[in-house]
């Protein structure tokens, strides 16, 4: 864990910030992820619902459309 | 932790800001499509009409990812740069650093240019990797005074206490001559007892020793050319002498990656400045030949010399100068030849007489030999070697001759000493078993990173080994960790480099015992595993033949 830290303050830089800085980034980044992950929570299975409808109504419709074109 | 006073602007090269095209020997090939792909990541080049030996040099590809990761990281330190100038601005933190005055407000900014923020902003948080001061001789270890800050690095505070024992892997102490016991120290002393320190005057004055001359017979016959002669600073060496032997209606053409030196020198003699591409030869012919169709711009005459300026290892990227392709390409276009072997005399050949050795070529080819003693030799100063009246001519034209005050007797001797002794011409064949120990040194230490994964950059031959560390925070943490681990370590970032191939330098030396180099490099595993620098992708190393391309070799008879 610790260790992985150690990683992530490397990569993104922050190592070399003073502690203020670093705080400060990762209290940004934290309510970045968390404002993500609600938003996903929230609106996710809405738009996955929406387009399992909207496909599975093409899905349904295509074959119909098709053959009426085809007469 | 640097043994000098250089902060990361020591070794300054004209980087240009530009990425550096490398070989240049990826692009341009039709006919070798098979070799495409390895090349990609591997540059190599064994040619064996020009080369007597295998020329393996290697510049790994920067990984996409780690590209990416480093220019996140330079993205989110300049926002918090950005951040912490505002706060300066606003008065909520105290400025330490230098800014305009009050009453310059209108005024051209002084401080707003990139590099300025980047000093203040990047450069000071990492600032304990440099200029650190060391007590006592920078040999195989050497020790620190240590130090703190409580301000992250704006102040400094020496606690007292000394860091004792660290290993030196930043000094370009190739072949270890920098000792305080030896026959090299005792000669200075004695000499120091009998001449004094100072010379007080300049050479065409009062300040001309015998021993001067006697330095300078031995430069030339140790060079293998005419006549050579010393001067008191290799850097002044470069910048006063290149103003001294090409001006106006000249043109220099000067590798990209070339000593700050021999940049100051080039724009100081006011002669056209061109610059190829590092190393890549492609790059200078076609810059040789527009040079030779076009002549001068606007009245087209011819120009009056064409100068090409080249080092013999570079000491940022640890390449070594394709010289045979460069003297070839010298000879067919008739332009001269300036080589800095500041970095390579005593560190390559067989007998350490440089890179023209190592390529086994003739020391005439080269018009201008220059060099300096600060480094193999482990005193200072540089020389200029080359024929009689290319060295008569400078005697009385360059400004370090004339106005300079000649250089200081124990230098002289500790010059004359470890030079016989390479010469072995004391009758010993310590010298030569240095040249010998620094060939396996380097050797055995660029395997061993290679085999442990790390990206480093250069010939296998060359003595300074630089190791990808490209991360900004990687810098800092780099240096530190080692310093814990009593090492010291030279850490280089931009403006010495490109801004994403921040790099760690190692300078082999002879003076390095196996047990040294071993502790060394498992310090460096160790930290290269915490720090995650194990880069490289490739496993085993392809050999490789260098496509051929336009260019041609032969010479024109008449
Ligand atoms: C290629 C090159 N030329 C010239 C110099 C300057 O030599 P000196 O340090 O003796 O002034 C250096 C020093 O680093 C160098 O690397």
């Amino acid at each position: 864990m610790g260790w992985l830290y150690y990683q992530y303050l490397l990569i993104t830089g922050i190592y070399v910030l003073e502690p203020w800085e670093q705080s400060v980034f990762n209290t940004l980044l934290f309510t970045a992820v968390a404002m993500v992950i609600y938003t996903s929570y929230v609106f996710v299975p809405v738009h996955v619902h929406l387009a399992l409808d909207f496909f599975s109504e093409l899905v349904r419709g295509q074959p119909e459309s098709t053959v009426a074109l085809i007469n | 932790m640097t043994e000098s006073a250089g902060n990361k602007k020591e070794d300054c090269h004209a980087a240009n800001g530009v990425k550096p095209g490398r070989n240049g020997m990826v692009k341009n090939h039709h006919h070798h499509h098979q070799y495409q792909k390895q090349e990609k990541v591997y540059h190599a080049a064994c040619n064996g009409e020009l080369y007597s030996r295998p020329f393996i040099e290697s510049f790994e590809e920067t990984p996409m990812l780690v590209a990416v990761l480093t220019y996140m990281g330079y993205g989110i330190l300049t926002i918090f740069g950005y951040l912490r100038d505002f706060m300066r601005e606003w008065k909520i933190e105290k400025c330490h650093i230098a800014r305009e005055r009050e009453e310059q407000k209108d005024f051209v900014p002084l401080y707003q240019d990139f590099e300025n923020f980047y000093t203040r902003n990047l450069y000071m948080r990492i600032r304990d990797s440099w200029n650190r001061p060391i007590c006592g001789v920078p040999g195989a270890k050497f020790d620190l005074v240590e130090r703190s800050s409580k301000d992250y690095n704006w102040t400094f505070e020496y606690t007292g206490r000394v860091v004792k024992n660290v290993i030196n892997l930043g000094s370009y102490n190739y072949l270890g001559f920098a000792e305080n016991t030896g026959s090299c120290a005792t000669a200075a002393g004695d000499v120091t007892v009998k001449f004094g320190v100072g010379v007080a005057s300049t050479r065409q004055e009062m300040g001309n020793l015998d021993r001067h001359e006697e330095l300078e017979k031995l430069v030339a016959s140790f060079l293998g050319v005419e006549s050579a002669m010393a001067f008191a600073m290799g850097f002044a060496t470069n910048s006063m002498n290149i103003p001294a032997i090409a001006g106006k209606g000249c043109l220099i053409l000067s590798d990209e990656l070339n000593h700050a030196s021999l940049v100051l020198g080039a724009r100081l003699s006011g002669s056209t400045i061109r610059v190829f591409k590092h190393n890549n030869m492609q790059s200078l012919e076609k810059l040789l030949r527009d040079a030779i169709v076009h002549g001068q711009p606007r009245t087209h005459r011819p120009w009056k010399k064409i100068l090409i300026l080249v080092e013999g290892i570079y000491s940022m990227e640890g390449s070594i100068i394709r010289l045979p392709e460069v003297i070839a390409l010298k000879k067919k276009y008739k332009a001269y030849l300036y080589l800095d072997e500041a970095h390579s005399i005593g560190a390559l050949g067989p007998s350490g007489r440089g890179v023209v050795e190592y390529f086994g070529l003739d020391p005439k080819d080269v018009d201008i030999m220059m060099g300096t003693f600060t480094k193999s030799f482990g005193a200072s100063g540089g020389y200029i070697g080359g024929r009689k009246d290319l060295i008569d001519y400078l005697r009385t034209h360059s400004h370090s001759a004339i106005y300079a005050t000649s250089m200081s007797p124990p230098v002289l001797e500790q010059i004359i000493t470890s030079m016989k002794c390479i010469m072995g011409e004391d009758g010993m064949t310590i010298g030569r078993s240095r040249i010998q120990r620094l060939a396996e040194n380097t050797v055995y230490f660029r395997r061993r990173l290679r085999e442990m994964g790390f990206i480093i950059y250069g010939n296998n031959d060359s003595p300074v080994v630089p190791m990808m560390l490209y991360m900004p925070a990687k810098i800092g943490a780099f240096g530190r960790e080692m310093l814990k681990r009593n090492i010291g370590v030279v850490v280089v970032g931009f403006p010495a480099t490109p801004i994403i191939e921040s790099r760690a330098r190692f300078c082999i030396s002879a003076a390095h015992s196996k047990e040294m180099l071993d502790r060394a490099l498992d310090v460096i595993s160790e930290v290269g595993d915490l720090l995650q620098l194990k880069y490289s992708r490739h496993k085993a190393l392809p050999s490789l033949d260098r496509p051929f391309d336009e260019t041609t070799y032969e010479e024109n008879e008449e």
